[in-house]
């Protein structure tokens, strides 16, 4: 499904990936791992579009096609969905407006009708329930006055309203108590066909205990420096990343 | 107009874009030779058949504004303005004399011009509960709804037929909230004044629609000096819409208007305003300078006046609607979002001056700036001494997209009553990248972001306006910034 090779980019002219290797089959789930710093956020930026990065070198092919030459919006279009570490308000634009247009871009995109309002409210009461979100938020402006762990339930609720085939899990156990935290794990894992893929960024062994990951990467210093099963995240949340810093044969 | 329709009406418009009224109605039209002196104000007021009090009200207005010079504290680069190479009175309804009777009366071509401007002048076309009063250049062309209206007592006709029907209530109320020495520009206005429409709501109605007028410059060389005159009596209640579009021109042309409310006890009177004249194309040439002088006499106790207003065109705006709360317990509001793009400048606000117990006032306003425009607030809160318990808020935001546009607020606080409470809140934000790639991210091009962020940003203000105009209102908003973000 995704295919990056040597991916580099850059912000403000500072290499933050260095060469990235990485291939997401269809009905993985990855997860990514590593300190902070080591390009985690970026490579979820760069693989979204967010004009900030700029790729150096290398290539991304999602569902056979060049990834990087398509806009943002394409790419969400194609089936990519970033739930992200920090999502934005967007004052006095209420949920429902935003979705609907969006879901609607969607089907625009892929040669469909636009819903009509009683079908996508329909839709909208059906995907809140996958989230355990209730009526209040959903009427509210995006993300405004949003607990942190509101604005991540929200995230995935989007998820659940645009159906994509690769979604990309930014830090989305950050800032969430456990309560919180098995309702968005479960969530994810209510949504997950053999047909669809998932990239889990996170620093804690305790969002994979509810999303079970096939392969973890450790990304360092803008390269992925090990690859392993799941077993690799259980060794990392007990010995932290020291020993991978000295498998490198750096200095502690 | 469900919020699907909505939406997706706001994306059409965007990619369609530009200013959609800018065409130019060919009709003979009657326009007298420019210049501004005593024999022209002799000729306009003869072509209206005017009394002599009103001609004489015309000259006193006209040699006291000679005495006046343009006024240059505003935050605005005006270009000098040559008043003698201005024409004073156009008439396009010379053929048929006067304002129409029934569809027979109208030129075709009048016709067409409000239909492509969507503006229902014929009755059977009408929005359900609008009435309309159509304006082009000088004259009033067409007034619906006016015998149904006066069955209940309310009056509504153009004001140059109000002078002939109602010389009592012109007599009376004519520059009784904005005399003629007032400002440069009213000053102006009451000497060369043409059409514009009267509204008389008697004691204890409730208007049963809401009162429309549409004002349309389209001869060239000429100004437009509309004057719109509303009363409210005791106990009565009125909500009125206005809006404006004029042609495509390199040259720039003058607009020029006086609007007078006066309320009475426990009556209330809601006044929105769509402008949309012709902002001038992206490099700042032409557009028009609309120049206006608004204000509401709130003089019976419990009375009130809110006043909305989005203003996205002309080249330069220069209007601060305001809200005199003389009786006990009045009520002043003001809610505003104005747009700049390109070269625009727009220097807007209120006035809110307390002088009853008790009186309360409320300003909103949204600024949004693009382009190389300047936006400006400008707003007075007065308390005078006798006005206790006074209260006002105010808050005042300004959204700037680019690096290239100015928002500024000049707030003005004159407090003479220390019951009074007062308070001020002001923030200034970008449409940030974030918000954008949000969007993008979910499938939402960048241009129907901006809108929908403008839209979010403003809609407190397009809440206060009827239906059928914030559905506009909406739409507009995200044509004025089109290209505004790179």
């Amino acid at each position: 499904m995704l295919e990056i090779k040597d991916l580099h980019a850059s912000v403000e002219g500072k290499e933050i990936l260095k060469g990235i290797d990485l291939t997401v089959k269809t009905g993985e789930v990855h997860a990514i791992m590593g300190p902070n710093g080591s390009g985690k956020s970026t490579l979820s930026s760069v693989l979204v579009g967010d004009p900030k990065f700029t790729v150096t070198k290398g290539s991304v092919m999602f569902k056979g096609k060049d990834l990087l030459s398509l806009s943002p919006e394409d790419r969400s279009h194609e089936g990519i969905f970033l739930s992200f570490q920090y999502p934005v308000e967007i004052p006095g634009v209420s949920m429902v407006n935003f979705m609907r247009t969006a879901v609607n871009e969607h089907r625009k995109y892929n040669g469909l009708e636009p819903l009509s309002a009683p079908a996508f409210l329909k839709l909208m009461r059906e995907k809140r329930a996958v989230v355990e979100m209730d009526t209040k938020l959903a009427n509210r402006s995006v993300n405004e006055g949003f607990s942190g762990g509101e604005k991540k339930r929200n995230e995935i609720f989007q998820m659940a309203m645009l159906d994509p085939c690769l979604s990309i899990l930014d830090e989305t156990d950050s800032g969430l108590d456990i309560d919180a935290l098995r309702i968005v794990a479960e969530g994810v894992n209510k949504l997950k066909t053999p047909e669809k893929s998932t990239i889990v960024i996170t620093h804690y062994q305790r969002l994979l205990d509810y999303i079970k990951p096939d392969i973890v990467h450790v990304l360092y210093k803008g390269r992925i420096v090990k690859t392993a099963g799941p077993e690799l995240a259980l060794e990392l949340e007990k010995k932290g990343y020291d020993w991978i810093k000295e498998e490198l044969g750096e200095e502690i | 107009m469900n919020e699907e329709e909505n939406v997706s009406n706001v994306i059409k418009e965007v990619t369609e874009g530009k200013y959609k009224y800018g065409f130019t109605t060919d009709v003979k039209t009657d326009i007298i030779p420019t210049g501004l002196n005593e024999d022209i104000i002799r000729l306009i007021s003869a072509k209206r058949e005017e009394p002599d009090w009103l001609l004489q009200y015309r000259l006193e207005a006209f040699r006291y504004w000679k005495t006046l010079e343009m006024p240059h504290w505003a935050h605005l680069r005006i270009p000098k303005i040559d008043f003698q190479a201005i024409s004073y009175y156009a008439d396009p309804t010379k053929k048929n004399k006067g304002t129409a009777k029934s569809r027979e009366d109208l030129d075709p071509e009048m016709v067409k011009t409000f239909d492509k401007l969507g503006i229902p002048i014929e009755e059977r076309l009408a929005v359900s509960g609008m009435a309309v009063d159509a304006v082009m250049d000088s004259v009033s062309v067409k007034t619906t709804y006016k015998d149904t209206l006066i069955e209940k007592g309310i009056i509504f006709c153009p004001i140059s037929e109000a002078v002939h029907e109602h010389p009592d209530l012109i007599r009376k109320y004519l520059g009784s909230v904005v005399p003629y020495r007032d400002n440069y520009f009213a000053a102006l206005n009451s000497a060369v004044f043409s059409d514009g429409s009267f509204v008389f709501i008697p004691s204890g109605v409730r208007c049963p629609m809401e009162l429309s007028s549409y004002f349309r410059i389209n001869a060239r060389n000429t100004g437009q000096f509309e004057r719109t005159l509303i009363i409210a009596e005791d106990d009565s209640y009125v909500s009125y819409l206005e809006g404006c579009t004029a042609p495509m021109r390199d040259e720039s042309q003058l607009h020029a208007a006086i609007v007078e409310i006066y309320v009475h006890e426990n009556a209330e009177v809601k006044y929105s305003t769509v402008q949309n004249w012709y902002p001038g194309d992206a490099k700042g040439r032409g557009g028009v300078y609309n120049c206006v002088t608004k204000r509401a006499l709130c003089k019976g106790n419990n009375s009130k006046i809110s006043w909305t207003q989005v203003e996205t065109g002309s080249a330069i705006t220069w209007k601060y609607p305001s809200c005199v709360l003389a009786g006990d317990n009045s009520i002043g509001e003001f809610y505003s979002v104005a747009v700049t793009n390109n070269y625009q400048q727009a220097d807007t606000g209120t006035k809110m001056i307390h002088l009853g117990k008790n009186t309360s006032s409320t300003i909103v306003s949204k600024g949004i700036s693009a382009g190389h425009s300047e936006n400006s607030y400008r707003g007075l809160v007065k308390v005078t001494e006798r006005a206790d318990n006074a209260r006002n808020y105010s808050q005042c935001d300004s959204l700037l997209m680019g690096d290239k546009c100015g928002a500024h607020t000049f707030p003005y606080m004159d407090i003479k009553n220390n019951t009074a409470v007062v308070e001020h809140e002001a923030t200034t934000s970008k449409i940030n990248e974030d918000q954008l790639l949000y969007c993008n991210q979910r499938g939402i091009k960048t241009e129907d972001a901006v809108g929908l962020i403008v839209n979010g940003y403003a809609k407190e203000v397009l809440n206060k306006l009827p239906m059928e105009f914030a559905v506009e209102a909406q739409k507009l908003l995200s044509v004025s910034l089109e290209g505004s973000i790179g």
